[in-house]
Formats: C-alpha cells, structure tokens, sequence
C-alpha cells in the first residue's frame, strides 16, 4: 500500500529540533570543495569599490525614478516611473540587506551597516531578527525544524506564493511581527535563534520602523494623497515581486535534509541586470559553500568550483521549468523533491549521517 | 595563564603574514595567526558561536572573520566584535624559536 503523503512540520520547536539533532543534522559538517588557501584568500578579499560604485548607482536610480515618479503624478508616465521605484525599493534591497548583513559587500563596517539598516527596512525584514534567522539558515540549510528560512516547506502554499508576488502575506506576517516586538516580545520561533542580550535592539528597531509609517501616514492623510506612500511603506509591496522571481529560485523543490548545498541549492546564470539588481546572489551554491566571499567575487568563486557542483541553470526560465512542475507535484505528493546530479568526476559528498531523516 | 607547557604548533613560515592556520592536540583545535606586522598569536581554532574552524576564514588585519556567519574576533585580544559571536575566544601566549611557533596551552584540556 502507498504511503500516505503528509505534509512535515516546519514549526522550530524542541520536538523537530530534537528530531533533527537525532539525525545529526544539526550544526553538521558540510560538502566543500577543496581551494587552494593562496586563492581562497584573494577571493575573500574585501574592498569598497565595488559596492560603493553599485550604491551610487543604485542611489542615483532612487533618485531619478523618483523625481519622474513626483513630476509625472496623476498621468499615466507615473506608472513606469514607480515601476522602476518600487523594484529598487522591495526588489533590490533584498540582495543589500542580505549581503551587508554578512558583512561582506563592503570592505569598511559602517558602510555595510548603513545600508543593512535602510534595506531591511525597504524589504520589511527587521535587522536583528533577520541577522539571527539568517545565521541559522546557514548552519542549517533547508534542514527542517531548524531554518527559520524555509521559503517553500512542502506542501507548498501556492496561494502564499502568488499573493507574495506582491508581498501580501510576507508582509502581513512582518506587519504582525514588527507591532509585537514593538511591545517587547517576540515569537517563540524567534526566542529560538535570537540570544536575550539582542532582544531589546529587536523592540528598538520595531518601535523606529512604527515611527516612520506613522509619520508618512500622517502626511499622506495631511496632504490626501496617497503619495507619500508611493516612496515609503507600499514599494514594499508593488516591488517585492522581484525578490519572488530571483528568491524562489535558491532553494524551492530541491531536497530538504541533507548536508550538501549542491543538492538543495541553485545556481542560475542571470542577466547583467538581474546580477546588478541581485547583487550576484544567482550564484547561490558558492555563496552557500563559502559565505566569506564577496558577491564582487562570486562570478570567479563559480569559475573555481563549477567542476565540481551541478551544471548552472542556463536562465531564470530554464529554473522555472524545474520549479513550477516540482512545486505543483508536491502539492499532490510532499514527498517529491528534486533530486539533483552531481557532474561526472566531483568530489564524493558526505553522505547523510545514519538515520538521517529521509525526505518526505 | 601562569601554569602550561609550551608546544610546538607549527613552522613560523607556514602562516602567510595575514592569514591563519589550524592546529590541533589530541581532541583540542587551536587557530595560529601571523599578523601583517610579522607577529604570530594565537586563540581556540572554533568559533564561540557555533563550531566552525577559525583557520578556514578570513583575516583583515586584528580581526579574523568565521568562514560560517560571519562572526568577527580581534586575534590579539580574542574580543568578539561583530554578531553572532557574542563570547570571546580564549587566546594563548605564543613565542617563536629557531623558526618555529609554540604557544603555551594549559595542561587541563
């Protein structure tokens, strides 16, 4: 008789976290692949140039689909210009916070954590809890009652998915939490990850971000318009259909529970203009495999590992052919995922410790 | 630390000056750094935040970054600096002699 297909409890609670330390799947040794230290060392190489060219450029983007936006208001001309707006604001932002977070995009430490504050609050992710949530996911990648980043658990949540396009339930869910620890506390997913000396940056920050939406509410309602608006809190919104597009080609589909970022990871080649807005992050299993890197540095990185992890994605479209099939069948079945091929030659993974947790 | 033996960790060229290596007795893991200035220090070899090798990382200057997350610590004095490393590293007096590394480890593993 078939097994049942259920779906798996994502919760990070003691009952999975314990499961998943049986398992020994936590904090585990990972799949690297062996470089040279002389050449590692000049890949994680910091400098500032790189990014703060990126940010000029990006500043000056704001600054002109903006202005258009304002000059071109109440005509037809405003929808592309806050088109563009939007996509610097709720798109971009994610690969900024992401990769300042990391301390890596640039080489001096208040430059990154400048524009890790103003990302996370473009892209409604708040800069402690995010700092923590993202640490896990890299201890734990996809590993399941651990990752408090788990984009797409099975069975996917295809109405969640379309409604994010425009972040619409991400966004609810930041909302919700940003009043909460505007009060002073937190989930207990997030007491989970989060250490008790950080708690009070969490309430501060929260209590900032609710200042400035009042602020900006009360001048649209001040001037009655909704312009004010358009700049700060909704891009969040109309933007975030980038991060969909780019983000949900890390991980969605691939296996879950398994200590080799080439099998739960993409990389996908991009365009030039997706790599700028991205900031690289397509190179997703390099940047897994070796978080030091610079993303200025990620292209070489590839060229240095590709013998050794799965062939890249030629395109977004090409990934999207792999994910949407997957995505729909493991709505019928949770167990499916895809399983991928390492090339002919690499180096052997570490296998699954003993009693690892098959993927269901 | 008063009490402890020195030992023998390594060759003193093979640290690259700025950079890291590990080195390991019996179950215990040590990080040995030679700092731009030509000075060789060293800490424990894992992370205080979760158990990733130092020597797999990155140095700039006083501070050696966890290949992990991230975390930041200044080698010389072993002061978490940057989240998520929150708890200092504990470092040891090193020496050098006839070309070698040793450092002075406590006898109390």
């Amino acid at each position: 008789m078939a097994e049942a297909a259920v779906a798996r409890d994502y919760a990070l609670n003691e009952a999975n976290d314990k499961h998943a330390r049986a398992a020994g799947l936590v904090s585990a040794e990972w799949y690297h692949p062996a470089i040279p230290r002389a050449q590692l060392k000049a890949l994680m190489a910091r400098r500032d140039w790189p990014a703060i060219r990126d940010t000029i450029i990006w500043v000056a983007a704001f600054v002109v689909s903006g202005v258009a936006g304002y000059l071109t208001w109440g005509t037809w001309w405003t929808v592309p210009c806050f088109a563009v707006y939007g996509l610097l604001y709720g798109g971009s932002t994610d690969s900024r916070w992401h990769e300042c977070g990391h301390g890596t995009a640039f080489k001096t430490r208040w430059m990154n954590v400048v524009v890790y504050q103003i990302a996370c609050f473009m892209v409604l992710r708040e800069p402690t809890v995010w700092r923590w949530s993202h640490a896990r996911h890299h201890t734990d990648t996809i590993i399941v009652g651990r990752d408090p980043e788990i984009a797409v658990p099975r069975p996917p949540d295809i109405v969640g998915i379309i409604l994010n396009i425009f972040a619409l339930k991400s966004g609810a869910i930041a909302f919700k939490h940003v009043l909460l620890h505007a009060t002073g506390r937190l989930t207990e997913a997030e007491k989970s990850f989060i250490p008790e000396a950080e708690h009070d940056k969490v309430y501060r920050v929260a209590r900032i971000w609710l200042a400035i939406y009042a602020v900006v509410i009360v001048t649209a309602a001040a001037t009655r318009s909704i312009l004010p608006l358009m700049y700060v809190g909704l891009p969040s919104f109309y933007g975030a259909w980038f991060v969909m597009l780019v983000g949900l080609t890390q991980h969605a589909g691939l296996a879950e529970d398994v200590l080799d970022h080439r099998l739960n990871t993409r990389t996908v080649y991009m365009n030039p203009i997706f790599r700028f807005l991205y900031w690289n992050m397509n190179y997703h299993i390099e940047h897994h495999m070796f978080p030091t890197v610079p993303y200025f540095s990620l292209p070489a990185l590839h060229e240095a590992v590709k013998a050794d992890t799965p062939p890249p994605y030629p395109s977004i479209i090409a990934a999207y052919r792999e994910i949407i099939p997957a995505l729909a069948r493991q709505v019928r079945d949770p167990r499916y995922y895809v399983a991928r091929e390492l090339p002919k030659g690499a180096a052997k993974i570490t296998p699954p410790p003993a009693g690892a947790i098959p993927a269901l | 630390m008063s009490s402890g033996q020195w030992i023998d960790a390594c060759a003193a060229d093979a640290v690259a000056q700025e950079d890291v290596i590990r080195f390991d007795l019996g179950p215990r893991t040590f990080a040995v750094y030679r700092s731009a200035d030509d000075r060789y220090f060293a800490t424990d070899g894992l992370c205080t935040h979760e158990a990733a090798h130092l020597a797999d990382g990155f140095v700039m200057g006083d501070i050696i970054e966890c290949p992990m997350h991230n975390g930041r610590f200044n080698y010389r004095t072993g002061e978490a600096v940057e989240t998520p490393a929150c708890i200092d590293l504990q470092t040891y007096p090193v020496k050098v002699e006839d070309g070698r590394v040793l450092i002075k480890v406590d006898s109390g593993g």
